[in-house]
């Protein structure tokens, strides 16, 4: 690892002061990506700003039922909440289905919206790899892509953005506030991570400079009937190869509300907007989940190694709204 | 008979044995769990370095230009060596040897380079230049900024691609070839049913918690060498010969070994390279690896590709058995493995034909893993035999109870001890066998669907010489002395637990002294023959020792034993005993005016040879097993967990049953994720092994691992020392074939590709 020079910052001023003056800075969170990117000398700061300092790190409500989520609260401690787990179901069940208990304990909320690709030809320093080295190539279009993404690639990059917490945020409509120079901003979910097109490098809307500090989630009683449900190679400690975090609400055989999103798949969480749009105001059953789930994939571009994602995500999506339209059912009838 | 395992111990507890058979808390135990237990790379010395491995990042060509400059200039750096500016070690031998030491040390040598005198690359990852500085994180950081120029050459790199071209593979050490017996093929043609399958099995990595870690530190011609290996004395034998230092001059320690799996079997990079270093600097170096450093350097598991073919009557009866299988090795070095080795042994059969082919590729030898032959080749054998159990309409334990042999199956010679049909049938019994709806997918629990499948079990047993000491002292204090390897199993438990029985001591006044090479000498800790080996020695030290007591007693001439003979003894409390009449040790020790007594045995080299070759000509001798596994299939993803497991096991008499369930455990896990999830990724276009990680190798996690229940015949051998067979590896064999059969009876469907990923069952 190179060497580089350790800042702490005690306010968000001072923080958003010393990344800007210094080019080669980072932000350290829980340090679960960062410094394991440090290691393989993929990432190579001049100067890390720690900013767990930061009084960042609580859930506050907001009117109406909705929740601010501090930038710095910890994967395990956000997973835990209570008000979490009644509202937000699957975005409990989608932090506790990531990484490990010691990880989740470490990594910020922060982080975890801005942790890079496991993509093994990004992590392998000799291999070509536009995302690390613009221009390179892509050694993983022809190469060990089990893993890759199959919506929104493109011919420079089809790396799978890794998070779990970030495709339940994207279905719930979360917000990102974002600090910078200039003041704050607040950006949607769905417009933070950047598709790769010809400049994979890039990732985020984010300006060079900003600091994620927090992270709001509108109310959506629909979100109360959610789950999130990962398909992965073991049964814990691995990457989805195919995550699908979705909430139903359904009136009298109809599908009133829906929220659908997909994990493993994109470069980005994937929010399915078409198969929610073929949901909604259709019947909730077996034969629609399987249409909007084959309208959702039907763009779906596919390499040796994923060629199985497709069918996968389809089972996945409708098996998913399966359960909660049954859980519906449940609940109707002991009402 | 067949006793469980506590029953075992009650009916040992009455006799004159107290240790062996029970379970016994593992005496390293506390060192370990309170830190006190110092593995390789943390024994402090005077003036430590640190050492970090450079890495080719081609497969195969010449180094043109090496520019350690930028590395050199940063503080703390001592030295940075290459082939241009280090003196060379000597090299491998290879042609004719000149001696037993050349042809072992060429035999455990994992590659034949000789690292750091030649520029030419051999595979992706072979190390190039060695970074010492004063601190880790400086090495590290200096290595990554030594800059190689290549002249790149051709390589063959994709065992897919060149699998069609593969060799006959010669016979060696671990078993002939080629087997035929019968005319298997005409058999096959003409069979009433059949089955012809392909097979493949990814490459693995041993993947030991602690990775390969030296300590090495020169002090004029003398070598001390701490280092994580699984055979010290073979490590001092390689070490004088690379260095040209008589044995004398070298110790090897390695009290405590992280976990080994055969992956510290043989001689790799960073051993030699610590020790290289150590004496080019004039400073003690430390080189610990890094996991994917480990990739690099260490040898893992071959790929194959195996074909089995069976014909039977429509009783089920075997008229053709066909095996044969293609491996991979390096093109500096590498084990043929014995993949169709236990197809000789397993079924009664007038007609089999077993082949084994090899090719070379350029990429890191392959080398002994787990099991190595048996663990891959029975997922095979023993798929196939459950596909003809479908194809037959039988059960799978009721054909393979139809096809087992009196004698063994080609060679017409006796099983030492055989008890698969009771395994199977003790195991049927206690996982509900019978509750099994053999239909496919009609067994449901929810919305899962759920297989059970059975394979078996099987890996030959061989014997090494040992040499041990036993000392006795005026307090009663038992001192082992035996150079054992303790990687994790509790070897040196299982010797105590011996030599307190074989002495009639208690457990607590008997230390064991192990993993060094100043020791008598013991095998390596591989092939599960350690255990067996130190116990023949063990038991004839504590023998002699009592001799040698009895004599001293017997000198004095108000000894109750004067005029006895040791056969007409009790050992117990301490001492000798006719009726209730005789001495403690300590007094006979006193009487005859002694601080000690002390027993050495040296192995006869020419007598365990002739008593090998007697054994071999006569005895087919194994550790067998019946594997019993559960499965659950989510319907939707094809997501498939083990749910449950049973193995039952005749591995002879069970030392410590504690940690004999701990090993075998081991390896039914290990055979878990090889069934479900591990796989080195190598990429075929340039031979980087892309997942060198515990993050993207995926070995199984706790979750998924069901309770493993295990039973063990606890029959003794009778033709081994105390009836031991070892335990080590023959838990992964059949493991990953009984997965792939439950598998196949929950969805119907025949995997024959490892791993069996979701992907293959959509």
């Amino acid at each position: 690892m190179k060497s580089f020079a350790y800042v702490k910052a005690t306010n968000v001023e001072d923080a958003v002061r010393a990344i800007t003056a210094e080019p080669g800075a980072k932000f350290l969170g829980g340090g679960t990506n960062l410094v394991d990117l440090m290691r393989e000398g993929i990432e190579r700061p001049d100067t890390v700003v720690d900013v767990t300092g930061l009084p960042l790190n609580t859930v506050e409500e907001l009117p109406g039922g909705g929740l601010r989520i501090g930038a710095l609260v910890r994967n395990s401690a956000l997973a835990a909440d209570r008000r979490v787990r009644t509202r937000y179901p699957m975005l409990s069940q989608a932090l506790l289905s990531g990484a490990s208990a010691q990880l989740r304990n470490m990594a910020t909320v922060g982080g975890n919206l801005l942790q890079r690709t496991r993509c093994p030809y990004f992590y392998d320093g000799t291999s070509a790899c536009n995302k690390r080295e613009p221009g390179s190539g892509c050694d993983a279009l022809d190469g060990f892509n089990r893993g890759g993404a199959i919506l929104g690639v493109s011919d420079s990059c089809i790396a799978t953005h890794p998070s779990d917490m970030c495709v339940a945020l994207a279905a719930l409509d979360a917000e990102v506030e974002v600090r910078g120079l200039d003041g704050t901003r607040r950006v949607p979910l769905a417009d933070l991570h950047a598709l790769p097109g010809d400049t994979p490098e890039i990732e985020t809307t984010l300006a060079p400079g900003e600091l994620i500090t927090a992270v709001e989630l509108p109310p959506a009683p629909v979100a109360a009937n959610s789950r999130y449900r990962k398909v992965r190679d073991r049964a814990s400690y691995a990457f989805a190869l195919v995550s699908v975090a979705a909430a139903l609400e359904v009136r009298e055989g109809t599908v009133s509300q829906v929220r659908l999103a997909l994990g493993g798949v994109a470069p980005k969480p994937w929010r399915a907007r078409e198969a929610e749009r073929i949901l909604l105001n259709g019947p909730a059953d077996e034969a629609a989940f399987r249409r909007a789930a084959e309208a959702e994939l039907a763009t779906a571009t596919v390499r040796q190694g994923n060629a199985f994602k497709p069918g996968l995500a389809k089972a996945t999506i409708v098996a998913t709204l399966r359960e909660l339209s049954r859980e519906l059912s449940t609940e109707g009838a002991g009402r | 008979m067949t006793v469980t395992q506590s029953e075992a111990v009650e009916e040992r507890a009455t006799g004159t044995t107290k240790y062996v058979g029970q379970s016994v808390d593992r005496l390293d135990g506390p060192a370990k769990t309170t830190g006190k237990a110092r593995f390789s790379a943390e024994f402090p010395y005077p003036g430590l370095t640190y050492a970090a491995v450079v890495h080719a990042t081609i497969s195969r060509g010449r180094i043109t230009a090496i520019d350690t400059a930028e590395a050199k200039a940063v503080r703390g750096v001592v030295d940075v060596l290459t082939h241009e500016n280090t003196p060379p070690m000597k090299p491998v031998p290879k042609g004719i040897p000149t001696s037993m030491n050349a042809v072992f040390s060429a035999m455990l040598s994992g590659t034949s380079v000789n690292y750091l005198a030649t520029d030419e690359v051999h595979w992706n990852g072979q190390p190039v230049a060695v970074v010492v500085a004063e601190t880790p994180e400086t090495a590290r950081y200096a290595a990554s900024l030594v800059r190689l120029t290549y002249r790149e050459l051709p390589a063959t790199l994709d065992f897919a691609a060149e699998e069609p071209k593969a060799e006959p593979q010669k016979g060696g050490l671990m078993g002939g070839a080629s087997t035929d017996k019968g005319d298997a093929p005409a058999a096959l043609a003409a069979a009433a049913h059949s089955v012809d399958l392909a097979f493949s099995t990814p490459p693995h990595n041993h993947n030991a918690l602690e990775p390969h870690a030296t300590t090495a530190v020169w002090d004029g011609d003398r070598l001390t060498v701490h280092d994580s290996t699984q055979g010290i004395s073979g490590l001092r034998k390689h070490l004088s010969q690379r260095f040209g230092l008589p044995e004398k001059r070298i110790r090897v320690l390695a009290q405590y070994v992280g976990g080994g799996f055969g992956g510290k079997g043989s001689f790799w990079a960073g051993t030699l390279l610590a020790v290289l270093a150590a004496r080019a600097t004039g400073r003690p170096v430390r080189l610990s690896l890094t996991r994917e450093g480990v990739y690099h350097t260490v040898g893992g598991r071959t790929p194959s590709t195996q074909r089995v073919a069976l014909g039977a009557g429509a009783d089920g009866r075997l008229t053709a058995l066909l095996h044969t299988s293609v491996s991979r090795l390096g093109q500096v070095g590498g084990m043929p493995e014995n993949i169709t080795g236990s197809s000789r042994h397993l079924y009664a059969c007038d007609n089999i034909q077993l082949r084994q082919s090899v090719v070379r590729l350029d990429l890191l030898s392959n080398t002994f893993m787990r099991a190595p032959g048996e663990s891959i080749g029975s997922f095979a054998m023993e798929s196939a035999v459950d596909e003809l159990a479908c194809e037959l309409g039988m059960d799978p334990i009721e054909l393979r109870a139809r096809n087992e042999p009196e004698r063994d199956p080609v060679g017409g010679k006796q099983f030492s001890n055989r008890r698969l049909v009771e395994a199977y049938r003790v195991g049927a019994e206690m996982f509900g066998w019978r509750e099994r709806d053999a239909r496919p997918g009609a067994m449901r629990d929810g919305r899962w669907l759920v297989g059970m499948g059975v394979a078996t079990a099987y890996h030959p047993q061989m014997l090494m010489p040992a040499n041990a000491t036993v000392r006795i002292d005026a307090a009663g204090k038992v001192v082992v002395q035996c150079g054992l390897h303790e990687i994790g199993v509790g070897a040196a438990t299982a010797q105590a637990q011996i030599a307190a029985d074989e002495l009639g001591v208690p457990l607590g006044s008997v230390r064991v002294e192990h993993g060094d090479s100043d020791l008598p000498q013991a095998p390596f800790a591989g092939g599960s023959v350690q255990t067996a080996s130190a116990a023949a020695a063990v038991v004839a030290a504590c023998a002699k020792l009592k001799r040698t007591l009895l004599g001293l007693a017997r000198r004095s001439a108000a000894s109750p034993l004067r005029g006895r003979r040791l056969e007409e003894l009790e050992v117990r409390d301490g001492g000798l005993y006719h009726g209730g009449r005789g001495q403690t040790y300590a007094e006979i020790l006193a009487g005859a005016g002694r601080g000690h007594a002390e027993a050495v045995i040296k192995a006869n080299m020419l007598g365990f040879v002739a008593k090998t070759v007697r054994d071999t000509r006569r005895y087919v001798k194994a550790a067998s097993g019946a594997q019993f596994c559960e499965v659950r299939v989510d319907p939707d993803t094809f997501e498939v967990r083990v749910s449950r497991w049973l193995g039952v096991f005749d591995v002879g008499t069970v030392i410590n049953t504690r940690t004999a369930e701990s090993q075998l455990r081991g390896g039914i896990v290990m055979g878990i994720g090889m069934a479900l999830s591990e796989q080195t990724l190598i990429d075929g276009r340039d031979g980087r092994i892309m997942n060198p990680s515990l993050s993207e190798y995926h070995v199984p996690v706790h979750a998924d691992i069901p309770r493993i229940d295990l039973h063990c015949l606890n029959e003794p051998d009778p033709i081994s020392p105390l009836g031991v067979v070892g335990v080590g590896e023959v838990s992964i064999t059949g493991a990953a074939a009984a997965v792939a059969n439950a598998v196949r009876h929950a969805t119907g469907k025949r995997v024959v590709d490892l791993p069996i990923t979701l992907d293959k069952l959509l």
